[in-house]
């Protein structure tokens, strides 16, 4: 094997300590979530159980775990199918220069440089002036979505900025109308990267805190319950939950990709000769 | 059929902003005939080739297929059908499915237009492969399949863009000759973009030279090759030589000058052998003229090697005057 050069070992160990940095939280709450009956919020572990996952599933003194864990869940649904839908048209629009498209796009564009903190106490104001009830299906999903749609379009722009406009040509060519060439060519074409567009929806409303902080009325999605608890809760239950809820995230994306496997799979099958019967 | 089957453009212009693409031109096509666009890259013909297809509007001048105007017609209704210089298979549909496509839309059901997609696989020798994807065929198998998808429609006119750029040479002939043999079974007409001119002229029965837009020249390939109307068409079909004589430009093919090395009886323009190119059946000669330049004399093989010339040498051209052929300017 070649010698590697003395600066391989001095970025490796950069590295190491940068991984260090990014999972050794979530890795040590992991492991304090498995304390034992008596053991506290830090270390060291008096002993190993799954006490405190069993205690998250008993009524809590504060916090309503598993109502704003439903409620993030069908927000984030909410957030993910709004934002593939509009991210799909507006790529769609943005295809040709019409005008005023810059001006939309900067505009667009703005909603993420601006802190999220002033979009949702935005919104909130809003809503409250204008006597409309503060909840986090209608205000808290409007703000969710001041973050995922330019994340959406932005990468249906570099979706549309790939894709060969032939096949549309060549579906119209073949007869298809535009409800036809959309709905046929273009959405299937793109549909790997639409499921990449979704799983972003989701998870970014999942555990969007800020935006939906002043937004989500009386009912808190599970990041704001999360941030409640920690200022209350005094037992590793919450480190319970933060492995739950990280757990649950991992299986989302593991759910997606697989989809995309399978989706690739299939086609692949499609296309072997092996176990091909006459059709 | 009515009397004029043929496609007609009127004066057809096509204008990117201040940019014109292509300039007013006039052209025929009889049914039936394998046609090529011939020019360099920018010349319009690609342009053309897509008003006729419908997927770039046409600026002003008229599209007319068997007299009736078919300008502002949508694609799929114009009787042509066309084959995309990618060739723009579906790539999450089987071959199958890309050729039943057009099927498809009509709402044919899948059993009557899977059957019709495999009769078209079998004329272009791809039956075997129906069940694959795009991705899993090769460039050549690709093709074969953008062909049947394209002939499914029974179109009146296939438009080829650029159909053999992407192929490897050895490929490229072979599937020439087979566009070549498809367009005779079928009867209907090819055209064909191209800045090969081996491929038009070994292709069309008529080539339609562009430059800068406008037609240079069309007509047989014969005529074309051997009486080019202009210096650009005589440079760009390449095999002749420009000469610059008082009265004018003349072209004179490279195969009908001579190359004397002693002084004949005489007209004769003395000039220094510059490059010797062998090139299996015959040997290209570059001579350099004090009175016109750069030259290229063709000679056969055979009679090269009786009498070879070095590099260096100095010889003489010789050729009869009917030969030479003028230019317009």
């Amino acid at each position: 094997m070649e010698a590697r050069p003395r600066s391989f070992y001095f970025l490796a160990a950069f590295f190491v300590l940068f991984l260090i940095f990014l999972y050794g939280p979530t890795i040590t709450i992991a492991i304090l979530s498995f304390q034992g009956p008596q053991g506290g919020l830090t270390f060291p572990m008096r002993g190993v159980s799954l006490h405190w996952f069993h205690e998250l599933f008993q009524q809590q003194a504060v916090g309503d775990i598993w109502g704003s864990f439903a409620r993030s869940f069908v927000l984030g649904l909410m957030v993910m199918v709004t934002t593939v839908v509009v991210s799909v048209m507006g790529g769609l629009a943005f295809r040709k220069r019409f005008p005023g498209s810059a001006v939309i796009f900067y505009l667009i564009i703005t909603s993420l440089v601006i802190p999220s903190i002033l979009i949702s106490l935005g919104v909130g104001l809003i809503f409250s002036q204008s006597g409309l009830t503060v909840h986090w299906s209608t205000s808290g999903f409007g703000s969710q979505l001041t973050w995922t749609l330019p994340f959406g379009l932005l990468i249906m722009f570099a979706v549309f900025n790939r894709f060969d406009k032939s096949y549309e040509e060549a579906a119209r060519d073949q007869g298809a109308s535009a409800w036809q060439t959309i709905w046929h060519v273009v959405l299937p074409i793109i549909a790997p990267m639409l499921i990449g567009v979704a799983l972003f929806g989701f998870t970014l409303s999942y555990d969007e805190f800020a935006r939906t902080l002043l937004t989500a009325g009386s009912y808190n999605t599970l990041p704001l319950e999360i941030f409640g608890m920690t200022t209350n809760v005094t037992t590793p239950v919450i480190f319970a939950l933060g492995t739950l809820t990280t757990g649950f995230s991992l299986i989302i994306i593991a759910v997606f990709l697989i989809t995309v496997l399978v989706l690739n799979r299939r086609r692949a099958r499609l296309g072997s000769d092996a176990g091909k019967g006459m059709v | 059929m009515s009397a004029k089957s043929a496609l007609e453009l009127i004066k057809l212009t096509k204008r990117y902003g201040d940019t014109v693409a292509v300039e007013a031109i006039d052209q025929t096509i009889p049914n039936g005939t394998y046609a090529c666009l011939l020019g360099p890259s920018g010349c319009g013909k690609s342009s053309t080739l897509r008003m006729i297809a419908g997927h770039e509007t046409v600026s002003s001048g008229d599209i007319l297929q068997n007299s009736l105007n078919i300008t502002d017609l949508p694609p799929a209704r114009r009787g042509t059908a066309m084959m995309f210089q990618s060739y723009a298979l579906f790539p999450h549909l089987s071959v199958v499915d890309n050729v039943a496509f057009s099927l498809k839309m009509k709402g044919v059901d899948k059993k009557t237009r899977q059957a019709e997609a495999r009769q078209l696989l079998e004329l272009v020798d791809m039956a075997p492969y129906g069940d694959r994807l795009p991705t899993q065929l090769s460039g050549g198998q690709q093709q074969r399949v953008a062909l049947a998808r394209a002939l499914i429609t029974k179109p009146s006119i296939l438009l080829l863009d650029e159909p053999l750029s992407a192929l490897d040479p050895f490929l490229r002939i072979r599937m020439r000759t087979e566009l070549k043999r498809l367009q005779r079974e079928l009867g209907i007409s090819f055209i064909h973009v191209t800045h090969s001119q081996d491929e038009a002229l070994a292709l069309a029965d008529h080539i339609i030279v562009m430059n800068g837009g406008r037609i240079e020249q069309d007509g047989p390939p014969q005529t074309v090759f051997d009486a080019p109307r202009t210096e650009f068409v005589a440079r760009f079909i390449g095999g002749h030589n420009i000469l610059g004589e008082t009265h004018g430009k003349m072209a004179v093919r490279t195969d009908r000058m001579s190359i004397l090395q002693d002084q004949p009886e005489g007209q004769a323009m003395p000039a220094t052998v510059r490059a010797v190119e062998y090139l299996g059946t015959m040997v290209n000669v570059t001579v350099e003229a004090p009175d016109a330049g750069e030259l290229t004399v063709s000679v056969g093989d055979t009679a090269f090697f009786a009498k070879p010339v070095e590099i260096g040498q100095s010889v003489f051209l010789k050729w009869k005057p009917e030969h030479a052929h003028s230019l317009a300017a």
